[in-house]
């Protein structure tokens, strides 16, 4: 793969930053838009901007199309059974927040345990916690090993018949594991627990697979994978969408409304209430099939080969302390605690020096206490960056030794 | 090459506060305590102050963890109110404020003494709250609140 190429497609790397060339290492928070994205976004408010749906003009014809195209190809790209089970979202957090407002309000009761693991990022902790106040339901979650990794001892302890319901991260954002997806669903499968699979961090990044997986839910975000912000994906196997009742009412929902009550459409649509994200939606297409015209194979290959480089440079800083799998298997990102200096501090003087990093707890403060760090510093990659970035980082990484010691 | 602006930001006087504390530990009861922390950095500060019937901070103590600017700030902000009247520590805080802030006004050096070194936050206006964690846990704390 031509690499720097593919690279040439994104004009925001192209900059410098406080005298430094750009090097951006936070696309775990937010990735950046290649050209092809960009055009499209711009084309469709250019040539077609509609609302979908409904209409019969030529443009809203134009944009139902692009639209719902892209209802097929989210399905493709994750091997769903067929694109009536994906549903948009603004994101990550607000599809594990459908889950849990329509599959788990109707689904739980007192008693019922609903397992997370103990490296969730807050969106999906929080709704669960919610949701188990609601139902009476309880919420228990898996520890995290020293090495970064789950203890298998404790899920087989805790993935019995109570347990009704066991969401859990595909690739950690803080730690950069990557939880053996397939094989912890089969066990929680054979219990009975139904099993949603955060893959904000890991769509875009993989091939992704939703009925090898086995999951009954997957959810991601079209921001961290090369899209726009505000959309995102809820993959549900039809059998319990259908099961489901709506969550937001509003138009687009409803079969037939009187003053007296209302029918609802079948799903997909029974959950997108209002005017959808249109523009994000085609934007969420075309990154989608920009990842596929490089290949998910090639960008997981390159996303493996960046985070190994970026662990074994990085253990060259004294006073260096990098959470997570130090075994290469790990996900493109790489946290780290420094003895000389406080995320904060440190994120500060590497963005005077063009570097961008994001520091603090990620959204994940139970783990930041469970390895006792206040916080950490994350350097996050994407197939777009380059080992020279790396090689900047830890340049930058060692003058911060000097100027906080 | 390092910008100015950082440099101003770290200045040697305010790594040495963040590296080596003063007034770092708690008092004993009775005194007024508060604990303030800014949850989107996670940055904590707990403040104990002892204050005589006559309104005087007799001592005050801090203890925290978090940025070198939040831990510098609360360091010699201990050093600058110890023996000051309550009014008198409220006045050196609203000059504080103000210079963090970079509101224009010009700054009352002489009653701020080192903390002016801190002037250098006010190019990075996020780290305001780091500056002033400190500050507002002393103010809880004389407030009682």
């Amino acid at each position: 793969m031509d690499w720097h190429r593919i690279r040439s497609d994104f004009p925001i790397l192209d900059q410098q930053v406080n005298g430094h060339p750009l090097v951006y290492l936070d696309s775990a928070a937010s990735s950046q838009k290649p050209r092809p994205v960009i055009q499209t976004l711009a084309h469709y408010y250019e040539r077609d901007n509609a609302n979908v749906h409904r209409a019969l003009h030529e443009l809203s014809n134009r944009a139902t199309e692009a639209f719902e195209a892209v209802r097929g190809k989210a399905a493709r790209f994750i091997g769903a059974a067929s694109e009536d089970e994906i549903i948009f979202t603004r994101g990550t957090t607000e599809g594990i927040n459908l889950v849990a407002n329509t599959w788990g309000t109707a689904n739980l009761r007192p008693g019922d345990v609903i397992l997370v693991t103990g490296m969730e990022h807050h969106s999906n902790l929080i709704p669960w916690q919610m949701l188990a106040q609601r139902t009476g339901a309880t919420l228990k979650y898996i520890p995290v090993l020293d090495d970064g990794t789950l203890d298998d001892e404790a899920i087989e302890a805790l993935l019995n018949e109570q347990v009704k319901l066991f969401a859990f991260v595909h690739i950690s954002n803080s730690l950069g594991t990557i939880n053996p997806a397939k094989e912890l669903i089969a066990k929680a499968k054979a219990v009975g627990a139904v099993t949603l699979l955060d893959g904000a961090q890991s769509a875009g990044h993989m091939p992704i697979q939703v009925q090898d997986l086995g999951c009954d839910f997957f959810v991601f975000s079209g921001h961290k994978m090369c899209g726009p912000t505000g959309i995102g994906v809820l993959y549900g196997r039809m059998a319990l969408l259908e099961t489901m009742p709506p969550w937001h009412g509003g138009g687009e929902m409803i079969l037939s409304v009187t003053m007296e009550g209302s029918t609802y459409k079948a799903p997909p649509h029974r959950f997108e209430a209002g005017t959808p994200n249109i523009a994000g939606v085609i934007g969420l297409g075309a990154a989608i099939d920009y990842l596929q015209a490089i290949g998910l194979e090639h960008i997981q290959r390159h996303d493996h080969n960046l985070a190994n480089y970026a662990v074994q440079r990085m253990s060259e800083v004294p006073g260096i302390r990098i959470l997570g799998p130090q075994n290469g298997h790990r996900g493109a990102l790489a946290a780290f605690h420094l003895d000389f200096a406080h995320p904060h501090d440190l994120v500060e003087f590497a963005n005077s020096h063009g570097v961008a990093m994001r520091g603090g707890h990620h959204c994940t403060q139970p783990l930041m206490k469970r390895f006792k760090v206040p916080g950490t510093t994350r350097a996050s990659f994407y197939f777009y960056n380059t080992l020279e970035e790396i090689n900047r980082l830890v340049e930058v990484l060692l003058l911060a030794r000097k100027f906080f010691t | 090459m390092l910008s100015d602006d950082l440099r101003d930001l770290y200045q040697q006087v305010i790594l040495d506060h963040s590296r080596n504390p003063r007034n770092n530990g708690e008092l004993p009861p009775p005194c007024l305590h508060a604990h303030g922390d800014n949850p989107s950095c996670g940055d904590e500060i707990d403040v104990w102050v002892r204050v005589s019937d006559k309104g005087d901070i007799e001592d005050l103590k801090f203890t925290g963890q978090g940025c070198a600017i939040s831990q510098a700030s609360a360091s010699m902000m201990t050093q600058k109110i110890k023996g000051k009247s309550k009014d008198e520590a409220a006045a050196v805080r609203e000059d504080f404020r103000r210079v963090v802030m970079g509101d224009g006004v010009p700054a009352n050096e002489d009653a701020l003494g080192e903390l002016i070194l801190l002037e250098g936050v006010q190019k990075f206006p996020q780290r305001v709250k780091c500056a002033m964690l400190a500050w507002r846990a002393l103010e809880q704390a004389l407030e009682g609140k």
